[in-house]
């Protein structure tokens, strides 16, 4: 049965990968992202780790859901209602990329592989807690930083006007220069 | 199943994302080659643990590590679009040449 479903997710995650960069909605081009995520977050699922399966699942769904709207926000032909094509050095790329699988096949086919150690624990996910909040702790805190520093990145990028836009220069106006009057002490 | 097969899953998910990273002109395109890239990267880690050492905690790390970079990559990258689109008013990468300088 294991096998079964390991052969059909891996077709599935590899033939919607290779969809993703075919097909001229960009709709659809994010939808074949989700289903080729979701088989390696169910290939996740099989080898043992339910709840990062789970997570994958969760946020793979959530992601692609934003990067569709962002693809109906900005780019031309999202319905793919005409063909179209958006790449640029087909040939070269597709040499590179075959020459990176073949690489990374034969480092695969022919590294000696150590035997299994140890046995998984009952509870993998009880593992995981623990590690990160014991000795991984320190990947957990920049981890944790990392997403701060993302959500300050995220919302300076994303904002039309800045405080040098609303205070001046240098900083020193009396009052925000806002096109809507509001807000605290205004 | 065996380490090679998801392995070799794997590197086909890493070159075919690696394909669309590198011909797509569009940047949300190109993030979605990099999100591919990733997800391969994942599987490789999941599949380490599995078969090579289900007794060590540091390869689940791993996978948590990759997956807060692909939401990462996916955050920063649509607040650059939006910040490119905002100030130029494109979405392609060569488009946006002048960033090199």
């Amino acid at each position: 049965m294991d096998v079964a479903v390991f052969w059909v997710l891996a077709v599935l995650a590899v033939v919607c990968g290779v969809m993703v960069f075919r097909f001229d909605s960009m709709a659809r081009a994010t939808f074949s992202l989700l289903a080729s995520l979701l088989c390696v977050g169910g290939l996740v699922v099989l080898l043992g780790l339910d709840y990062l399966g789970i997570v994958i699942v969760l946020m793979m769904t959530i992601e692609m859901a934003i990067m569709a709207v962002f693809m109906v926000m900005y780019m031309m032909n999202p319905a793919g209602l005409m063909p179209m094509t958006m790449i640029h050095n087909k040939k070269g790329a597709a040499v590179v990329c075959g020459l990176v699988f073949a690489l990374l096949a034969a480092g695969i086919l022919l590294a000696p592989w150590p035997a299994r150690r140890g046995r998984a624990p009952a509870d993998p996910t009880m593992e995981l807690g623990m590690s990160l909040m014991g000795p991984q702790m320190l990947t957990m805190m920049t981890l944790g930083m990392a997403l701060f520093a993302t959500i300050v990145a995220t919302v300076v990028l994303a904002t039309r006007r800045g405080r040098y836009d609303r205070f001046g220069d240098d900083l020193r106006a009396r009052r925000a220069d806002d096109p809507v009057r509001g807000g605290v002490g205004r | 199943m065996s380490l090679e097969l998801f392995l070799l899953l794997a590197a086909a998910l890493f070159s075919v994302g690696l394909f669309g990273a590198l011909t797509q002109q569009s940047i949300v395109m190109l993030m979605m080659g990099l999100e591919l890239m990733l997800g391969g990267v994942i599987l490789a880690a999941a599949a380490a643990w599995h078969y090579i050492a289900p007794a060590a905690s540091e390869g689940q790390v791993l996978i948590v590590v990759a997956v807060t970079a692909m939401a990462l990559e996916m955050a920063i990258g649509f607040a650059v679009v939006t910040a490119l689109f905002r100030s130029r008013e494109i979405d392609m990468t060569d488009m946006a040449a002048e960033l090199k300088e």
